[in-house]
């Protein structure tokens, strides 16, 4: 099952400026794998250190986000589409605060 | 980091305007270069916590992406304010911060800009460096 992966402009770096990368792979869990496994520098951006997607990272499956399917264990098919697209998001020092 | 004083002058209005919350947005230009060329503002979606955080989706942030690409401009990075806050990054900043990105913080202080800085996440993510910004001519003398 060949699978492109969309890859966002700040993670290029570690594609080789390649915007996206075909790999073989029976569901996005496998298909990341696969991605990471080819380049490795990417991990530490898209996983936290239990190995879990970083919260700012989402993942579309031809479209749609992934959360709403099966999360990583979603199957994917020849030709399909995964994008990863970063939410932007921080700000100041201290916990979630109400609004004021 | 190079940006024109009248594009780093409309990131202040827009941190001063949206005190006490944050504001957030896109620093785009090009990236080879590392020049701002436009601020594009975003809308912060943390309504639950608008003094101290901000968050874009993903999808927003691709399609204004997508329409700055379509007029020949880069993400070069994106800026927020720190409202009665240093221009510092936090660990929470540091945590959702993508790398080799640029990251202007604008102090707003008792809704008076204070100071700005750029930040850049380092390869193991485990601080963000000082990064230098030269505030160079105003649009109207540049080529854009």
């Amino acid at each position: 099952m060949s699978v492109e992966i969309r890859i966002p402009t700040a993670l290029r770096a570690y594609t080789d400026s390649a915007p996206k990368v075909s790999v073989e792979a029976k569901t996005v869990a496998a298909a990341l794998g696969e991605l990471v496994e080819r380049h490795g520098d990417l991990k530490r951006h898209l996983r936290d250190d239990q190995g879990r997607l970083r919260s700012f990272v989402n993942i579309y499956l031809n479209d749609e986000d992934i959360r709403a399917q099966n999360g990583e264990e979603t199957p994917v098919s020849d030709g399909d589409v995964l994008m990863i697209v970063p939410s932007i998001a921080g700000g100041g020092p201290g916990t979630d605060t109400r609004k004021r | 980091m190079r940006i024109s004083a009248d594009e780093l002058a409309r990131m202040h209005r827009f941190a001063a305007h949206g005190y006490p919350h944050e504001v957030c947005g896109i620093l785009a230009g090009k990236r080879a270069d590392s020049e701002v060329l436009e601020v594009m503002p975003l809308v912060n979606e943390r309504a639950d916590s608008p003094a101290n955080r901000y968050r874009v989706d993903g999808l927003l942030v691709l399609r204004a992406e997508q329409d700055l690409e379509a007029r020949g401009l880069e993400v070069v990075g994106y800026y927020h304010s720190h409202p009665d806050h240093p221009s510092r990054y936090s660990d929470y900043d540091r945590e959702h911060a993508l790398p080799n990105m640029s990251y202007a913080i604008v102090s707003v202080m008792a809704g008076e800009v204070s100071d700005t800085r750029c930040w850049r996440l380092s390869e193991d993510r485990s601080v963000m460096d000082a990064e230098q910004i030269q505030v160079g001519a105003s649009p109207a003398t540049q080529e854009r």
